[in-house]
């Protein structure tokens, strides 16, 4: 380095500060954290593009029919996987339908209502239930909730409530189903979505609460019109979230949706989701068809994973644009 | 002499343990700007708050005395605190709009909130909102923008809207806290205008820190000093000729 500068009116001058190693630190540090950032971006392009290729002759071979055909067929070697694409959005709506209201009512008591005592044990407990591990959800479902399935909630559903008339609710009742995956999975993402709307609604400052109270705003106003509107994007952000789990959920699922590759209206019959046909399967898959026949399904579980996330962050960043 | 609209007796506030307002009694005048100053922490805001009972909103917060509102105690045992905040209005040191409404519908948010049988018609809101933002000073602003966002609006027109905000639901009193304290000179001297323009059909309380704010605004002021509400008198003469030892010490500057 150059002499330093001095300070006039100090004859000696101060020293200079020892610039050198400190920019190579500088430089070291930023190439190491560099590459970081660059490496996972490139291990979620690698895992997408081996995924791909592998699958990409199963596409090759049945072209659209592979999303189209309900046939699914290894022995044959015919690989129509329309029945676990519908399978995976069907119990993951399903799950979505029956926890969001469930999550968000229970993070609004605990947010807004709920006296001190209570909104920490029972926060905590719903945070729980994301800890049980999903072999343990799936051993519950199908021992306790199938059965349960089969002598209650169907003969609920179709007898009592008149609605076996559906298509939704017609036909046989076996236990294990569209409709008890779709419970099990309700269960298991109820705790992401209560959790993240749970936080989100308590981030809504204090001036916007008092500003609806002012206004004459009873409780349930201020939180309907200054809370929820405040805290829709993160709410939002919550359920997609749980949506993501719930598309991707495995082990629960494969043991309770019965694993038949078919496409039928009634949600208690059973079915089969792409997670839970690539479970099932990776360890007979021996012919080369086969294996890139599970590759193509993991490929385009992997592409409506990322499309899901996408909408999800575009509805997060625009509803978020709007509230700041 | 005006009518007395709303007045305080024997008013104690606490927070917790903390005694916030000790034994307050003032009157408020129909149509007159009554400022109350005093140093940081003297309760002022709390005294206000006491009046739309906002107070009891706050963990903790607890009022003892009465407060009549056209000759009826809000804190008696029939009184419904959220009609009393539909005829007692308030605005905030910071601005509070909602921020994911537009501008007509911030100003249309208290009438939102109105019990059914209150509420005016559809067709009126618009004429409401128009009139809410004119006597707010700001209709020439947004006119042109009404389905806008509310959070485009700068720091100080965004103070105005919370008042129109306030005026919509046609309050008879108006309680100001701070209403300047978060504001740029400019935007200041907007709002005073609009406050001292506001007397001639509300009544107004206004909180402040700033005493010219105070001279410059209202027809009395109220000093406050360690929860205890020291004096009460026309501004004029609180300012020149105070009879407590301690009003004079703090107008001429020597604390707070």
């Amino acid at each position: 380095m150059e002499d330093a500068p001095s300070i006039e009116g100090n004859p000696e001058g101060p020293t200079a500060p020892q610039m050198g190693g400190g920019a190579l630190g500088d430089r070291v540090y930023r190439w190491v954290t560099t590459l970081c950032a660059l490496l996972v971006p490139a291990l979620l392009i690698y895992i997408g593009i081996t995924v791909f290729v592998a699958g990409w002759p199963a596409f090759q071979k049945a072209g659209t029919s592979f999303f189209t055909s309900s046939r699914w067929d290894p022995v044959n070697g015919i690989f129509g996987a329309a029945p676990a694409i519908y399978g995976t959005l069907v119990s993951s709506a399903i799950a979505l339908v029956i926890a969001t209201p469930l999550a968000v009512g229970a993070a609004v008591f605990l947010a807004e209502l709920a006296p001190r005592w209570l909104r920490q044990p029972v926060s905590f407990l719903i945070d729980l239930l994301a800890a049980i591990p999903s072999v343990v959800y799936g051993l519950w479902g199908i021992f306790v909730l199938a059965p349960l399935m089969r002598s209650m909630v169907a003969p609920f559903l179709k007898h009592t409530l008149h609605l076996g008339d559906l298509p939704f609710f017609s036909g046989p009742v076996y236990g294990p189903g569209m409709l008890t995956a779709g419970v099990i999975l309700a269960i298991m993402i109820l705790p992401y979505i209560s959790a993240v709307t749970r936080e989100v609604l308590m981030a809504v400052p204090r001036s916007q609460r008092e500003a609806a109270l002012a206004l004459g705003a009873t409780r349930w106003e201020m939180i309907r019109d200054a809370v929820i509107p405040g805290a829709r994007s993160g709410i939002v952000g919550g359920i997609v979230l749980g949506l993501g789990r719930a598309l991707g959920e495995t082990m629960a699922v494969t043991m309770v949706i019965g694993n038949t590759p078919k496409i039928s209206a009634s949600l208690f019959s059973t079915g089969y989701t792409m997670a839970s046909i690539i479970a099932n399967e990776f360890n007979e898959a021996v012919s080369a068809d086969h294996q890139a026949a599970l590759m193509a399904v993991g490929a385009s579980l992997l592409v409506i994973a990322l499309i899901v996330n996408v909408i999800a962050r575009w509805l997060v960043a625009r509803v978020g644009a709007s509230a700041s | 002499m005006a009518n007395v609209v709303l007045s305080a007796t024997g008013l104690n506030a606490y927070f917790g343990a903390v005694h916030a307002v000790r034994d307050a009694s003032i009157e408020f005048r129909e149509r007159e700007v009554t400022a109350i100053i005093g140093p940081s922490g003297c309760g002022k805001s709390t005294l206000l708050r006491c009046l739309n009972r906002m107070h009891e909103t706050v963990p903790g917060g607890r009022v003892t005395g009465r407060v009549e509102f056209h000759g009826q105690d809000l804190y008696g045992p029939d009184v419904n605190p959220i009609e009393v905040r539909r005829h007692i209005g308030m605005v905030f040191q910071r601005p509070t709009p909602f921020p994911t409404l537009s501008i007509r519908d911030n100003v249309a948010a208290g009438l939102r909130a109105m019990r059914r049988a209150d509420r005016p018609p559809r067709a009126d809101v618009d004429r409401i909102v128009e009139r809410s933002l004119q006597d707010a000073a700001l209709w020439d602003e947004v006119k042109d923008r009404l389905r806008t966002g509310a959070i485009g609006l700068s720091g100080g027109q965004q103070q105005r809207l919370c008042i129109a905000r306030a005026l919509a639901t046609s309050p008879s009193v108006l309680l100001l806290d701070e209403p300047t304290a978060s504001l740029d000179p400019i935007s200041t001297q907007k709002v005073e205008e609009l406050v001292y323009d506001l007397r001639q059909h509300f009544t107004v309380v206004i909180v402040t820190h700033n005493m010219q704010q105070a001279a410059r605004v209202s027809d009395r002021t109220a000093f406050m000093l360690n929860g205890e509400l020291v004096e009460v008198a026309p501004t004029n003469k609180l300012f020149t000729t105070p009879s407590d030892p301690r009003t004079e010490a703090y107008v001429t500057g020597r604390f707070g």
